[in-house]
């Protein structure tokens, strides 16, 4: 268990931490037909919407309660209800994701409130699902409103029952926010592929993976969990939580529906892997198919091939917990050490991690803490790159926002063949900064190689 | 090249082969053969002369699939790194039209790239057709005045080893002799005496040897030329004026080496820079060659002072590879000086390939090893495993072509030869060794590679499909 390191600067430089709102809103991006709605001033909404844009690069549903300094003195629940009214008017959602912003919680917002006025204000719209969560960005960090939005969805959206396992072959998954979408379509791969049926809650590989839709232009999500399919969680024969920041949801999910959870802190080592196929061989009665085994020797093909540029690797990582985990166990699976280790604030992965200490902070830490730790390699989001430079160091894009770095918000990292790329993409990134022998110059040779240049020079070579 | 040529090159008085039978000159055999040719053999021994035009005459495959040799290192011009060849075609066989490209050929390089020489490598589809390469070269040294030495090395000729002898004759013969050194340059200690030196068959790997070369200048010993490890032509050229060679961890040029004793009466000895003992050998035998009371003493102390530091800085590692047992599998000289090596640390070495070691070698062998030490005589990829997991060796250490042998079969893996890309050599060269030795022996994925799969227990979908009878 590593002991989080407070923080003890006044200023933070170079942040590493995104928002609770942002992480909130792309849960709810998660789902079909769906509006998140920041409740804030404009540049909330604004700045959220640029980030996931340039890291998508797609077009990004998002909307704002737009709050101005006389509701922000005032009251502002009615430019709740005014922005709900004129989503479900204009775009006729199924969901609208109502995330709560630093400037709504210090004024002393009733979110609550204002749903209820709107729904018997607005009777019309009561086919048009609304799901509030709190997510100021003075507390926790992009994870933490990530999962609270999850445990937000299933609290306020699934209907206590008693059907558990009535679906005998459907399983829900938990997707945590270190999931990319391709790492979700790996989830829902291997679980059809063993005859049984995935709900994934939220699931980003249906909006956010970067398809081409049918039409020109929408305004709401294209793709996602419907609502239709969420009301069927109760009935589904387990729930498997990947992330262990969604852990409250799945406790959540079995209070109602006494849907069992399994936890899967992230599966980006072999072992985890094998786990997660023992689940499924569990669940569905079925042998694990071989073309998963295939892969599974490939991998072990490809972590004997790259051991010799993993081993002893000093490495730096800076992420959200439940990815700093991931890419902590990867790193030392392969032999590799974390010698710097920045998250932004707590979450229960760093209750698994096995580091001393992790410090809370920012990329300025990391830099610090990866120079004067003699770091080989740093991982971390796009913002890391300058500090990278400056390190002259390697370094591997991963987590938000990567926007300078293309195909990275789907890359798939999980399963056998993810990890393999992964090790590949290490070590040939480690290969390219491989440490020479210092060129020596003898001053008691004959050779003239500044001579013989000039000569060169002269002849116009 | 004449068949007298080739035999007279093969028969080696200062090669302890040569004598008998098993020698490394012998034909290759058929269907069971897995080494280079002689033309292979003489490009890497050349190769890594920095300011020369490489040119591979004859048809792509030659050039084509070997160039680019990445494991030298070069102080200064990187000319070597090119790849030119004549890329001959089927209309340039048959219409005898080689001579005239490689010709043009030979102006191209010299135009383009001003080289301090060019050298032409023959390959077997030109020799076989008959260009006349030597002529090819004379013409154009006197057409330009850029020396262009040619090396008759075809792959037919024989073995990889005799390339390498080709290489070497054809530097005593064209190249050695002809220019006399530049002026020695002030001692780096005044008062103390400049003695030159060449180095014979060291070829400056990852750049290994400049772990060494401040030491030698620190004792004023003046490398005249590293045949060929970052040499310059004109370095080659005057080789003939040192005061003694080593021959460095290979019988490759031991031609080179007797014939310049025969020739300019230069003694020579043999060695290594790999580990502590064997490079503080080398110094000492170079200081009882010059035979310089002075340089004496001061290579004592100077070995004296890099012994203690360098083992200073192995203690940590020391405790990390204590008792680790090692398969070492690789040829001649190396057979031992990497056995002393390893000692050095703690080590132990459990068996060693003796296929391409003198009786000298084994000797020295068994006098570091014991008696009833496993020497291995023939190693193929199968043997080696098993004698692996006999002896319950933790590493293997071997060339480049065992690797992936190896980590098939679930084994540690150290390569010791060209290709690799670390540097071993000298004192501080140890300290790079260990820790590559570390990475591989400790690594974590040993059990995720050799456990087997949770669900093995398990019969698999096939298994599940006949029981079924479908």
């Amino acid at each position: 268990m590593a002991i989080l390191e407070k923080r003890k600067k006044a200023m933070s430089v170079n942040p590493l931490k995104a928002s609770q709102t942002m992480g909130a809103t792309l849960a709810f991006l998660g789902f079909s037909r769906s509006m998140p709605l920041m409740h804030g001033s404009q540049g909330c909404t604004a700045f959220a919407k640029v980030f996931f844009v340039r890291h998508f690069r797609e077009p990004i549903p998002l909307q704002t309660t737009a709050m101005d300094q006389v509701s922000s003195v005032m009251g502002a629940d009615e430019n709740v209800i005014e922005a709900l009214k004129t989503i479900a008017e204009k775009q006729s959602p199924a969901i609208i994701g109502v995330c709560s912003t630093g400037l709504a919680e210090t004024q002393g917002c009733d979110m609550g409130l204002a749903i209820h006025e709107f729904r018997s204000r607005y009777p019309q719209h009561a086919k048009v699902a609304v799901v509030k969560v709190s997510t100021p960005d003075f507390s926790g960090c992009f994870e933490t409103g990530y999962g609270a939005a999850v445990t937000a969805v299933i609290d306020q959206l699934i209907e206590p029952s008693e059907r558990a396992g009535t679906r005998a072959r459907q399983v829900n998954v938990l997707c945590g926010s270190h999931l990319t979408p391709g790492d979700l379509e790996f989830v829902i791969d291997t679980i059809e592929s063993f005859g049984l049926r995935p709900l994934l809650i939220p699931d980003l590989s249906r909006s956010l993976d970067g398809h081409l839709p049918e039409e020109e232009y929408s305004a709401l999500t294209t793709g996602g969990l419907t609502m239709d399919e969420l009301a069927l969680a109760g009935e589904s024969c387990a729930t498997l939580v990947i992330g262990s920041s969604l852990t409250p949801a799945g406790q959540k999910l079995e209070e109602k529906t006494g849907v069992k959870s399994q936890v899967f802190p992230h599966l980006h080592t072999m072992k985890q892997v094998d786990n997660w196929f023992m689940a499924l061989s569990e669940l569905s009665g079925l042998p694990v198919p071989n073309r998963w085994r295939r892969q599974r020797r490939q991998l072990q093909d490809a972590m004997l091939d790259t051991h010799f540029m993993l081993g002893q690797l000093r490495v730096g990582i800076a992420a959200d917990p439940d990815l700093l985990l991931a890419m902590h166990d990867l790193v030392v699976s392969m032999g590799g050490e974390v010698v710097a280790a920045v998250t932004p604030d707590k979450g229960p992965a760093l209750e698994q991690l096995a580091l001393e200490t992790v410090k809370k902070g920012d990329l300025e830490d990391l830099e610090r803490q990866a120079r004067s730790q003699q770091a080989e390699f740093v991982i971390g989001n796009s913002h890391l790159h300058e500090c990278a430079e400056r390190l002259h160091l390697p370094h591997l894009r991963i987590g938000f926002p990567q926007y300078d770095y293309l195909g990275g918000f789907n890359r798939v990292w999980i399963g056998y063949r993810g990890i393999q790329q992964a090790l590949f993409d290490i070590a040939n990134m480690r290969l390219s900064q491989h440490e020479e022998i210092p060129t020596y110059h003898s001053p008691l040779s004959q050779k003239r190689d500044e001579e013989n240049y000039t000569r060169q020079q002269h002849q116009g070579v | 090249m004449k068949a007298k040529d080739i035999a007279e090159l093969l028969d080696e008085p200062a090669c302890e082969h040569n004598k008998k039978e098993k020698s490394g000159c012998a034909k290759p055999m058929p269907g069971a053969s897995a080494g280079g040719c002689a033309f292979d053999g003489a490009q890497i021994a050349l190769l890594p002369i920095a300011d020369v035009a490489h040119i591979v005459h004859g048809p792509i495959a030659c050039a084509g699939s070997s160039w680019d040799n990445r494991g030298t290192r070069s102080s200064g011009p990187q000319l070597y790194r090119i790849g030119m060849t004549t890329d001959l075609t089927e209309q340039d066989v048959i219409m005898g039209r080689g001579e005239k490209r490689l010709f043009h050929s030979i102006k191209q390089a010299v135009e383009q790239h001003n080289p301090a020489a060019v050298f032409v490598y023959n390959t077997c589809v030109p020799a076989l057709v008959g260009d006349d390469v030597d002529a090819v070269c004379r013409a154009a040294t006197e057409q330009w005045g850029t020396p262009v030495v040619p090396v008759d090395g075809a792959g037919f000729y024989g073995t990889k080893n005799l390339g390498n002898r080709i290489a070497g004759e054809a530097m005593v013969k064209h190249v050695i002799g002809t220019r006399e050194p530049e002026p020695a340059p002030e001692p780096l200690i005044p008062g103390t005496k400049i003695h030159s030196v060449n180095l014979v068959g060291e070829y400056n790997i990852a750049g290994e040897f400049w772990h060494v070369l401040p030491l030698l200048d620190e004792l004023g010993i003046r490398v005249l030329c590293t045949l060929s490890g970052d040499a310059r032509f004109h370095e080659v050229q005057s080789m003939h004026r040192a005061e003694v060679n080593m021959m460095v961890c290979s019988k490759a040029m031991v031609n080179v080496a007797r014939k310049l004793q025969d020739k300019y009466g230069t003694p020579w000895f043999e060695g290594s820079f790999y580990g502590i003992s064997d490079t503080s050998q080398a110094l000492r035998d170079f200081a009882r060659f010059i035979d310089d009371p002075d340089l004496t003493q001061r290579t004592e102390a100077l070995i004296e002072r890099e012994e203690k530091k360098v083992r200073a800085a192995l203690e940590p590692w020391r405790e990390r590879l204590q008792g680790k047992r090692v398969l070492l599998y690789t040829g001649g000289v190396k057979s031992w000086s990497v056995v002393s090596a390893l000692q050095d640390l703690g080590m132990v070495v459990v068996a060693t390939g003796t296929k391409k070691s003198t009786e000298e070698d084994k000797a020295r062998i068994r006098e570091l090893m014991g008696e009833d030490t496993k020497m291995i005589e023939e190693g193929g990829a199968k043997e080696l495993i098993s004698i692996v997991h006999e002896y319950k060796a933790d590493i293997l250490i071997a060339g480049g072509r065992n690797l992936y042998t190896a980590l098939k079969a679930r084994i540690p893996f150290l390569d010791i030869n060209q290709e690799r890309e670390f540097g071993y050599a000298g004192y501080d060269g140890m300290l790079e060794l260990v820790k590559q030795l570390a990475i591989t022996i400790e690594s974590p994925i040993w059990s995720a590679v050799r456990d087997p799969a949770p669900w093995d227990e398990m019969p698999s979908e096939a298994e599940l499909l006949n029981a079924e009878g479908v």
